[in-house]
């Protein structure tokens, strides 16, 4: 029998139907991946095991752990069940844990809350189960507080206090999608062996195929709340038969047709450009020390050409982004964009001649202005910006180049899906034809659908506009994808710099090694077909 | 931790200096000469110099500055110009009904608002929590001295369990003192209440929209439960800021109040040193108050660390 059998269940909430017949089973000891694009019901799915529910939802069907149906249970009944028999794992872990409650406190919890065992026998099992994460008390004792620790480090505390009593099922939110690839890796590995070693059953929501084909058994491919398609990962990979997985596939490990780059000519020279953060005083008296975010980094962006930035939190990418920008000032070397130099103080002129995208497409928009005086904003730094008939030409033109329609200029920003809205920021950059565009982190927000449409849109603008740009990624196959030439960061340094084929393929620095290694990788579908003779 | 604190007390006292000399410039600006207004229009100019020579008005700006400040520090506030006692007698006697007012009122504040605004951000969109809202706009929207007439109609004059106006004083005993202090403490409770039941409630359902909020439920915690384990430190910090400026409010602006009930308070001395240009009373009360401001603030900033442990790391 199936640890747990989700049979045909359906959600409403405030009777708008989220979830239509959904169907899956997790054995013990098995890893089942529910995969699928953003509103796909994933989510509610793995929520709907563990009976935490917005208060409008109402399920019906049948959700049976250990035979014990789970939408038939009274609340204290649930209560019971969730953190006993039932562990769950989050997606965001910098916000998952109690700030104010130390990290010894919030994992004794779990234990004390089901009365499983005595005090002392708690804080005994509490110091095993966070030595069995990876967080041994010599290094991360009980009295530590969540923001003492890493995003990794509080992923293993979210982890510690889900495990604490065995629960018989894991259910794990998109674990590792708020976190770095060689975090991600460690965790993954984590979850891994303790499905192994206490014969769990893991239920695993992810939207990364390539985190599935590299962990789990089953996968369950969701979409629009219903699933589309299920059976072994190997199987279902080898042999897809709805049109929505394989387009998923496609889409994860699409590889965008940038035409090639022109004869080098430099236009962003950065020449031992070195930034520091002040820290905060040891002592009243004492210097206060400095933090170099960016440490005498150099090198050129020619005209033309895609440069790729890739590095993981905490690797100065942003600060380094920030200082092209002319955002912070540097304490020694230079930027200079044409020959001029860039500062905080630089002419509002040199100014328009840069411009950027970012990364979260709901936060980067004023919602009470409508679209076409959104992607005018550039336009403030120009002496003459174009007025009347020819302003409204180039709103139309530019809507058009990014794959919008020109009447979509007087809506607000409400109205458009999260991929749209990367189109407007994109009009925006391009707008005043900038000599250079800074992509930040520009499609991780995105589904990975829209994410091949965006660079696939990069591509196309590459050939209209001849774009120079700077695209920073801490996802390796998305830099690979849109890049002339990739550099990587570590420590504020660039460790390795050359064309993607041969950082990728024969990696010189150790840390791009650790990097390639550790991420994940689509498994290649030939070889799969070739391993299942019946398939 | 320790490092905090002594931060804080470091700020502390900067901002006494700096309000002294502030108060202390700010009056000295203002127009209107204490003795030639205590001797009336019709005096001499040599009376006027001599009285002026006795309350030390002769003096240089800096001199008398000096003079106040060290005088404070010893105790002595100096002497009223128009009453000629000392001003520390003075303070001290209306301090025994301003200061256990302002405590009465902000307990009775937090013991009303505490268990409301919980009550109504654990049933949010019921009707409970209506309930609650609407009886919190109320509050915020009466005045405080129509309150404290209301009170005064029923529990003074109808039901007679209390008197009208006046105070007992201490030497009758605490609970005739607490008995007079009563309805003044209601009047004042009831509007502050409201404000913080309302601070209460967004802050706790704000909190309940946290994601350790959804891992407490996930570990087993009944709703309850998350919410007195997890929810109620994390709502302190917005309560807590809003209960420091309630007292100094209370502690200083209780001044209507004081003329319904006419209570020998804080405000009223201050408002009768104002009209009769007793100008060191009015500095005293004034430095008095904003010490009590700055002290309440170093308690909350205090209060801050206590719960929650970010603040105690940073430097």
């Amino acid at each position: 029998m199936s640890l747990l059998n989700i049979q045909n269940l359906s959600m409403t909430i405030a009777g708008t139907p989220v979830l239509r017949d959904v169907s899956l089973t997790v054995e013990p000891g098995g890893i089942t991946a529910v995969t699928g694009e953003s509103g796909s019901g994933k989510s509610m799915t793995a929520l709907s095991v563990m009976q935490l529910l917005p208060d409008l939802a109402r399920a019906t069907g049948q959700i049976t752990l250990d035979g014990t149906d789970i939408l038939d249970q009274s609340e204290a009944q649930l209560c019971g069940l969730r953190g006993q028999s039932i562990g769950m794992v989050f997606q965001e872990p910098m916000t998952a844990l109690n700030p104010v409650k130390t990290i010894g406190d919030q994992v004794m919890e779990t234990i004390l809350i089901h009365r499983a065992m005595p005090r002392a026998k708690a804080h005994l099992r509490t110091c095993e189960v966070l030595e069995r994460v990876g967080l041994p008390q010599d290094r991360f004792p009980l009295s530590r507080f969540p923001h003492e620790l890493s995003g990794g480090q509080r992923q293993r505390v979210v982890i510690a206090m889900a495990i604490a009593l065995r629960p018989r099922l894991l259910i794990a939110d998109e674990p590792t999608t708020a976190l770095d690839v060689t975090t991600q890796a460690q965790i993954l590995d984590l979850l891994k062996s303790l499905v192994r070693d206490y014969d769990m059953g893991l239920l695993i929501i992810t939207h990364d195929l390539a985190v599935v084909a590299d962990l789990a058994d089953q996968i369950v491919v969701m979409k629009q709340g219903e699933v589309v398609e299920t059976g072994s990962v190997k199987g279902v990979l080898a042999n897809m038969q709805h049109p929505y997985t394989r387009m998923l596939f496609a889409a994860s490990g699409h590889q965008a047709d940038l035409p090639a780059a022109p004869a080098p000519t430099p236009l962003l020279e950065v020449r031992q450009a070195t930034r520091d953060y002040q820290l905060p005083r040891t002592s009243l008296f004492a210097q206060p020390g400095h933090h170099r975010a960016v440490d005498s980094v150099g090198f050129t962006l020619n005209r033309g050409e895609r440069l790729g930035l890739v590095g993981e939190s905490g690797c100065g990418k942003s600060t380094l982004t920030r200082a092209i920008l002319g955002l912070e000032p540097l304490q020694s070397g230079e930027i200079l964009l044409d020959g001029t130099p860039i500062s905080p103080n630089m002419a509002t002129d040199l100014r328009r001649k840069m411009q950027v995208v970012f990364q979260d497409p709901f936060g980067s928009f004023n919602p009470r202005h409508r679209v076409a005086r959104l992607i005018t904003e550039p336009f403030h730094g120009m002496e003459n910006p174009p007025r009347g008939q020819e302003r409204l030409n180039l709103i139309s033109q530019v809507l058009e180049d990014v794959g919008l329609k020109p009447e979509d200029a007087d809506k607000y920003i409400h109205q458009f899906s999260g991929g749209q809205r990367q189109r407007i920021a994109i009009a925006r950059a391009l707008i005043t034809r900038p000599e250079l565009i800074i992509f930040d982190e520009a499609v991780s927000a995105l589904d990975v659908s829209v994410r091949a449409r965006i660079l696939d849109l990069l591509a196309d603008l590459c050939r209209a506009y001849a774009l120079t740009y700077l695209f920073i990624s801490h996802d390796l196959s998305v830099v690979r994808s849109v890049s002339d030439r990739v550099l990587v960061m570590k420590g504020g340094q660039i460790v390795e710099d050359g064309p993607p084929a041969q950082v990728f393929t024969n990696p010189q620095h150790d840390y791009t090694k650790s990097l390639i290694a550790a991420a994940p990788v689509l498994p290649d579908i030939d070889t799969l077909k070739r391993s299942q003779p019946h398939a | 931790m320790l490092r905090y604190s002594l931060k804080r007390l470091l700020s502390l006292i900067l901002s006494l200096a700096v309000a002294s000399a502030v108060i202390f410039a700010v009056i000295e600006v203002a127009p209107g000469d204490p003795a030639s207004f205590m001797l009336g229009v019709n005096a001499q100019a040599d009376t006027v110099a001599a009285l002026q020579a006795e309350l030390g008005l002769d003096q240089s700006k800096l001199q008398r500055y000096l003079s106040w400040v060290s005088g404070m520090l010893g105790g002595d506030f100096g002497t009223s110009y128009t009453y000629r006692t000392p001003v520390a007698e003075m303070i001290a006697d209306r301090l025994w009904v301003s200061l256990p007012l302002a405590l009465f009122a902000l307990t009775l504040s937090t013991l009303i608002a505490f268990p409301a605004g919980i009550y109504a951000a654990s049933r949010r969109g019921r009707a409970g929590d209506s309930a609650v809202m609407g009886a919190t706009q109320l509050g915020v929207a009466i005045p405080n001295f129509w309150f404290a007439m209301i009170l005064v109609l029923i529990f003074a004059i109808n039901l007679r369990w209390f008197s009208a106006g006046g105070f007992s004083g201490w030497d009758n005993g605490l609970l005739a003192g607490m008995r007079s202090l009563t309805l003044p403490a209601i009047a004042l409770a009831l509007p502050q209440a409201a404000i913080l039941t309302r601070v209460m409630r967004s802050s706790l359902l704000d909190i309940l929209g946290e994601d350790f909020m959804r891992t407490a439920r996930a570990k087993g915690l009944s709703r309850r439960q998350a919410l007195w384990r997890h929810g109620l430190r994390n709502a302190m910090i917005p309560v807590l800021t809003i209960i420091g400026l309630q007292f100094s409010f209370l502690l200083a602006g209780a001044i209507i109040i004081e003329q319904v009930f006419y209570l020998p308070g804080l405000g009223r001395l201050v408002f009768q040193a104002i009209s009769s240009r007793d100008l060191i009373v009015v500095e005293s009360v004034v430095m008095l108050l904003v010490f009590a401001v700055i002290t309440v603030n170093f308690a909350v900033d205090l209060a801050y660390a206590a719960v929650d442990p970010r603040l105690r790391s940073r430097t």
